[in-house]
């Protein structure tokens, strides 16, 4: 319908003698005011009037044309890789390194590969010399630079026709094996293997999901030992920083989606921290990867430095940094044989490293406050009076004062995220259809939405979109000197320490168990968390810390539980009690 | 409208998943148990975070309308759309009529809101397919909906009528304010009707805003104006009566008038005001029974002006047979042209009756209805007599039959006529 192409007919319309002319998809010309069809078409025009490189270039360019409407024949996993490039991308924004990206992150995906396409094809062609190149460091460029070549690795014969700058690394290039399907796309998904890809469920194979490629793009960040905790990741991934939802919208054009493939891509489920740790081990074991780089002291996952970075965030003395400090070396759990992970050992298991860390300062917490909604008040009014009396020395930590102005700003905090969760739009901007059948359907029902949210927006003031807030590793801020003593860093612990002897001890000297009794079935849980059981104090905390990380309050208590039992072995592997316990504590 | 948003609550503690505690013997209860029997319902899935955003999406919206925050509720609803595309496919049917309720509440009530918006975005809610529902919904609560179903329908099929549209949504919510204010027996009825009163009193100036769209909307403009008298509001009753009467844009509405007057005359206002306000009333209706009443005040004026006006509207009424038997307009007319001639205001008298002179005789003055009006109320009968021995002089006709006749009770009245006419008569004896 190039009324371009069609210029040269000059002959006037039989039914309405009109000189307007367009061509039809077949190549016929038809009149653009009648719309008679004629039957003469390009090619019997051309030949006399004009020159050959114009006819080369029209049937190029019909050519063109009629391929970027199919669009490119491609595999799902190449959807991943897309989506794994893309996560990459977002975290050198964020001040990852890019060796993540050009080495780790590819090298890992390499290797699944492999390992998964050595079982997946049915006509396991390609060569083992792939194997070989993984565990080397690459010095050489990366393939992810250009992404005809990145697409180029699994190449199939009909990519290399349409695509006539591919040119294969000649290491890692080995053409995709042939199957009849590949010539012509499936008709249920636009890629070409989307319908046996979701229906395929192989034995000891890891299937590729996009939760997975977090678990992925986590592996890599550890492997690093980069900055960014699997909570910060997932939060990074809600607050919209690293594609996950509607990754696919930033496909190439070509790459079609439909069909099958919205099952496959279309993601309504925010990540969970607890289903990405565990797809995280399945995928390190699956991918039989060794013992990960060590975690030793100076390290950002360290559960000093750690404990250090939330102590700042929740608004706590500096000196509680003293208190962690000692719990994390009585129980352990600072040791680099605790924290490095190693998926190939016997009980393969990896450290929640935020968690753990937050776990330990609800102990400290605990060890301080004893948190039976009594002691620390008491030791508030304490705290208070002091503070009323000695106005320039350094203030004494009050609990009260402290859980007063958290508890304002959690609860504000938190409303904004349940209000910008339940504004939050899942829907691509361009719709996922299942079929050329309802794809009318779909649209249609689209733009009936687009129209009936313009009149709604209408109504908003202007500029009412929630600004991307710029990522940060800290939710919240305290400043020193800032309004009216909000912040608590400085406060001293004073108050609720006494010196025994050389060393300082807690003026409290009880606590109390989270857990005392462990589950020992194969349930996934230890333990259970019934709020109604605790104090209020403590939930609160539990509460806020959960928030700050996003986790269920199940799971950190749970792991409150659990380094508690590290650091009571003692009384653990005495006969159990049913009453709460109480412990005398020492230093 | 407004108990949408509390019905919605209700209902979506139908909708949501039962979150039903496990209890084991020792009443611990296992959370994570919970989840797993809520995920039967679903199939197995546990429910996606999609679906767990929109049902609080919507709570929000509904919070947001409780609270009359119109803004906030516009931005939720925005993003609520996006259930329209849901998978779900139950969650999807479902959706239009929640979008519907809940639409067209903030539509109504925002302030940057207006038909055009409300009609387009009927119109594409009837092309999803709501309709059922709008029938449905209109039907209740009480029985008296016809007239509203009428017009819902007829507006949303002529929905570029303004009347209809208007009618539709003031009667939607007066309704229950004619059902208070007028002596309805259903005390269910009642019961609705006081809660959509407290809402509506809330609304009020909504109403307000609405009621001057020109239109002829009596019952609602009464009812509504009883409400803010009843609410001390007088002021505000007093503009919407007078905005009502003398809009140009409204058509032309003699009961407007009558509203505004006898609030005025409840509020005891100067005669002069009651007599511009009936004025105009005489000019639309000048036999409208409200006539007698400006007569009088017109009498009691100082000005001449309104006193000449006070015959004329006297002659006015009569003219109309309507009124023919109505003894008060006869008695007011017999006294006053008694007060005017003495007077010495013949002119006027002399002037209204030119144009009558032709045909009053036949028409009042018949000897049939002399023998008629005789038979039928003798009182009557003598007031004419006097007007017409006055007007006609004391040989016509009429005068004559009823100065013939004989009563014990009225012998002292008629003698007193005769006597009048005597004096009075503008006809010369003898012409």
């Amino acid at each position: 319908m190039d009324l371009e192409e069609a210029k040269e007919f000059k002959e006037r319309c039989t039914q309405c003698a009109a000189v307007s002319w367009g061509l039809t998809d077949e190549g016929k010309y038809y009149c653009t005011s009648c719309h008679n069809v004629t039957e003469r078409s390009k090619e019997v025009i051309n030949t006399g009037a004009i020159p050959n490189t114009k006819i080369q270039a029209i049937n190029r360019g019909l050519k063109r044309k009629r391929k970027l409407e199919k669009g490119w024949d491609w595999y799902v996993c190449e959807g991943f890789q897309q989506i794994l490039y893309q996560q990459a991308e977002a975290l050198k924004t964020l001040g990852v390194g890019p060796k993540l990206k050009d080495e780790v992150l590819h090298n890992f995906w390499k290797r699944y590969l492999q390992k998964s396409k050595q079982a997946y094809c049915k006509n396991p062609v390609y060569t083992r010399g792939r194997k070989a190149t993984v565990l080397e460091d690459n010095p050489s460029h990366s393939d992810w630079d250009s992404e005809p070549d990145l697409l180029s690795d699994f190449s199939c014969p009909s990519f290399v026709e349409s695509g006539p700058d591919s040119q294969l690394d000649s290491r890692t290039q080995k053409p995709f094996p042939i199957s009849k399907a590949s010539q012509s796309a499936s008709i249920c998904s636009g890629s070409l293997d989307g319908v046996k890809y979701s229906q395929q469920k192989e034995k000891g194979i890891v299937k590729m999901t996009v939760p997975r490629t977090l678990a992925f793009c986590y592996l890599s960040l550890l492997w690093q030992r980069e900055t960014i905790t699997l909570s910060d990741l997932l939060r990074f991934v809600e607050e919209g920083h690293i594609p996950y939802i509607n990754a696919f919208q930033h496909f190439p054009e070509e790459m079609k989606l439909y069909g099958r493939d919205k099952g496959i891509f279309a993601i309504e489920s925010w990540p969970a921290y607890e289903d990405i740790y565990k797809k995280m081990i399945e995928i390190a074991k699956f991918l039989d990867l060794p013992r990960f780089p060590d975690i030793t002291e100076d390290c950002y996952l360290h559960p000093d430095i750690l404990c250090m970075k939330y102590l700042m965030e929740v608004n706590l003395p500096d000196e509680m940094n003293d208190l962690t400090y000692q719990v994390v070396k009585m129980t352990g759990i600072g040791e680099v044989d605790f924290l490095t992970f190693d998926p190939i050992a016997k009980m393969a298991k990896t450290v929640k490293y935020d968690i753990q860390a937050v776990a330990v300062i609800v102990i400290v917490l605990k060890l301080l406050f004893l948190l039976d909604d009594n002691l620390e008040w008491t030791l508030s009014n304490i705290a208070e009076k002091y503070n009323e009396k000695n106005k320039e020395d350094k203030p004494w930590f009050d609990f009260r004062k402290w859980y007063q102005v958290m508890k304002k700003s959690v609860d504000e905090k938190k409303q904004k995220w349940e209000e910008a969760r339940a504004k939050y739009v899942w829907k691509s901007e361009k719709p996922l259809y299942h079929s050329s059948i309802d794809r009318a359907v779909v649209y249609k029902r689209r733009e009936m939405v687009v129209s009936l949210q313009k009149q709604f927006s209408a109504l908003t003031d202007s500029a009412p979109t929630v600004e991307k807030k710029s990522p940060s590793s800290f939710q919240f801020n305290w400043t020193e000197g800032d309004s009216a003593g909000t912040c608590f860093h400085g406060h001293s612990l004073q108050g609720i320490l006494k010196k025994k002897g050389q060393s300082l001890t807690t003026k409290n000297s009880l606590y109390w168990l989270s857990t005392q009794k462990f589950c020992r079935s194969y349930c996934k849980h230890v333990t259970t968390y019934e709020e109604s059981n605790f104090s209020l104090s403590y939930q609160f905390i539990i509460n806020l810390f959960s928030f700050l990380l996003r986790i269920k309050a199940s799971s950190l208590h749970e792991e409150v539980s659990l380094i508690e039992k590290r650091l009571f072995k003692r009384k653990y592997s005495k006969t159990q009690k049913k009453s709460r316990s109480r412990k005398r504590r020492k230093y | 409208m407004s108990d949408f948003s509390e019905e919605l609550i209700e209902s979506k503690t139908e909708d949501d998943q039962e979150e039903s505690y496990v209890f084991s013997g020792t009443g611990m209860s296992f959370p994570w148990l919970q989840n797993h029997i809520g995920t039967i319902a679903t199939g197995g899935k546990k429910e996606k975070d999609f679906a767990q955003t929109t049902s609080a999406c919507l709570s929000f919206i509904q919070e947001a309308l409780l609270k009359h925050q119109w803004q906030q509720a516009a931005e939720y609803m925005h993003s609520y759309l996006q259930i329209l595309e849901d998978s779900d496919s139950h969650k999807r049917q479902a959706a239009p009529e929640i979008i519907w309720k809940l639409g067209s509440e903030i539509l109504f009530y925002h302030p940057k809101s207006n038909m055009e918006t409300f009609n387009t975005f009927a119109d594409r809610m009837k092309n999803i397919g709501v309709m059922n529902y709008l029938k449905v919904r209109l039907g209740e609560p009480g029985g008296g909906f016809r007239e509203g179903t009428d017009c819902m329908e007829h507006w949303l099929w002529c929905k570029n009528n303004e009347y209809c549209y208007r009618k539709y949504l003031l009667f939607v919510y007066l309704w229950g304010i004619c059902c208070l204010w007028t002596d309805e027996d259903d005390y269910a009825y009642n019961a609705a009707s006081q809660s959509m009163l407290n809402h509506s009193c809330k609304t009020s100036v909504n109403l307000g805003a609405l009621i001057q769209t020109p239109g002829v909307w009596d019952p609602f403009v009464k009812s509504y104006v009883e409400m803010l008298e009843f609410y001390g509001d007088r002021d505000g009753a007093r503009e919407v009566l007078t905005n009502y009467a003398y809009d140009e844009k409204f058509p032309s509405n003699p009961n407007a008038h009558v509203y505004l007057y006898n609030f005025l005359k409840r509020e005891k206002a100067p005669r002069e005001k009651l007599i511009s306000v009936l004025k105009i009333l005489y000019q639309i209706v000048p036999s409208h029974k409200l006539m007698l009443e400006f007569h009088s005040l017109l009498r009691k004026s100082e000005k001449e002006d309104h006193r000449k006006l006070g015959l004329e509207v006297l002659f006015g009424v009569l003219d109309f047979a309507g009124c023919t038997k109505n003894i008060t307009a006869w008695k007011y007319l017999a006294k006053y042209l008694r007060q005017i001639l003495m007077g010495n205001h013949l002119a006027w008298v002399q002037e209204e009756w030119n144009s009558r002179k032709n045909w009053w005789p036949d028409f009042h003055f018949s000897s049939f209805w002399a023998k008629n009006d005789w038979k039928e109320d003798k009182t009557l009968a003598c007031e004419k007599a006097l007007v017409a021995g006055i007007l006609l002089g004391k040989g016509c006709r009429y005068f004559r039959f009823i100065s013939k006749q004989d009563d014990e009770v009225l012998r002292k009245k008629i003698k007193r006529i005769k006597k009048s006419v005597e004096n009075h008569s503008i006809v010369n004896p003898g012409l």
